[in-house]
């Protein structure tokens, strides 16, 4: 894969509301997530809800712009919920994931999981499962509620988020439509969420974490 | 234990619809990982509920039944198969061509409001061509398993937009798979739809 998608991704920054680049190259996360699954799924998917939701702004909605995106998923208007939701949710899934990622997390995070889950590996059971579980198309996070600090796995479907609710902080995502595994492991969703493990990115998850 | 729920035949052999668009990979993936699985996972479930042993599955459909999602995906893959056929394509015949010009003017603007509505979808679901209390045809969207029979809606017609539908094949291109429906569409099970009665 080459390189120039960068660049076309730096542009994207200059647009009002703005889309982060892929954070890494597209071979970045192989073998978990081929560099063939990121190039559809970044350049297709997220980059698809960026423009339609840029086109939106455009044509019918200027109030758009300089909106952040903690505005847009609670907008009148379900497709503005349903883009800026989905722009948002991928970006998070980029950054929880790191080809240098996997392992367990350590310090406070890891202290509050064994806390709040009993362990580490009740914890990733739990979060597996609900990966498994989900019907239909959507995503699965660890969040923090803000108020009592006590972490918590959410399943949201569709494009839904947490950042539609104040309280909640999300400390990582994981992509449960289709679109996310389906090059790499077919209907076997399962799979796919074991492997997420060996990527996850604990150093973006800690920075998320309010101790 | 012999199981309750079956997993119908595919109508035709599953390489025969490669050459109007859809791989033989494709269907060996979508009929026997992913409808077969919820025959399989249905099965489970009345292995712990004796109650559903001799329901159909439109009967755990109307009841709402716990294990809507399962069921309400079997019938509609199972429905699904059937509006397809190596035969299949061209224009509408018999009563759904009368019916379509009828309903929507031209099979062409029927096809264009079917085919946003599929394309169009978000997230998962089935685009429909249903006939209505009044015996209209109107084009529906289900989200996820849903099934529009329950709704007093008669489905004539459906096409999958679950991305497992499409993916091995199109990858992010639904538009293009929605166009290589209409290569496929068996008009004669159509009909035969129009000419049932009501569930």
């Amino acid at each position: 894969m080459n390189t120039v998608k960068r660049t076309v991704s730096r542009a994207f920054m200059a647009r009002s509301f703005g889309m982060p680049p892929l954070p890494y190259e597209y071979s970045e996360l192989a073998p978990v997530i081929s560099a063939e699954t990121l190039s559809f799924h970044y350049d297709k998917h997220h980059t698809g809800y960026f423009n339609k939701l840029t086109a939106h702004a455009e044509s019918k909605r200027p109030d758009l712009k300089g909106k952040s995106y903690e505005d847009m998923v609670v907008d009148q208007e379900k497709f503005v919920q349903n883009q800026a939701g989905q722009i948002y949710n991928h970006d998070f899934y980029w950054k929880s994931m790191s080809g240098t990622g996997g392992g367990e997390p350590t310090g406070a995070l890891a202290a509050k999981i064994a806390e709040d889950f009993g362990s580490f590996g009740e914890f990733k059971s739990q979060f597996q499962a609900a990966v498994g579980a989900h019907f239909g198309s959507g995503w699965v996070w660890l969040v923090q509620d803000k108020l009592n600090k006590k972490l918590a796995i959410m399943q949201t479907h569709d494009a839904g988020t947490p950042i539609a609710d104040p309280n909640l902080q999300p400390i990582i995502t994981c992509d449960a439509w289709e679109h996310a595994f389906y090059i790499d492991y077919r209907n076997d969703k399962p799979k796919y969420a074991e492997a997420y493990f060996k990527i996850v990115n604990w150093d973006f998850a800690a920075k998320n974490y309010i101790a | 234990m012999a199981a309750t729920f079956s997993l119908p035949p595919l109508p035709w052999p599953a390489d025969s619809l490669a050459s109007k668009g859809m791989s033989a990979e494709q269907i060996d993936f979508h009929y026997n990982k992913h409808h077969k699985g919820y025959v399989t996972k249905l099965n489970a479930a009345a292995e712990k509920r004796p109650e559903l042993r001799g329901k159909s599955v439109m009967d755990l459909i109307q009841a709402k039944d716990a294990t809507y999602n399962l069921a309400s995906q079997i019938w509609n893959h199972t429905f699904f198969w059937n509006c397809l056929s190596p035969n299949g394509g061209g224009a509408p015949t018999g009563a759904a061509k009368q019916a379509i010009e009828r309903d929507f003017g031209s099979f062409d603007k029927m096809k264009k409001q079917f085919s946003d509505a599929a394309g169009g979808h978000f997230g998962s679901g089935w685009a429909w061509l249903v006939q209505d209390k009044n015996n209209r045809l109107k084009v529906h969207q289900t989200h996820d398993a849903g099934n529009p029979i329950p709704d007093g809606l008669k489905p004539v017609l459906t096409c999958d937009v679950w991305e497992h539908a499409f993916y091995i094949d199109y990858r992010n291109d639904k538009a293009k798979y929605v166009n290589s429906f209409w290569n496929m569409v068996n008009w004669d099970f159509v009909n035969a739809q129009l000419a049932n009665s009501r569930l």
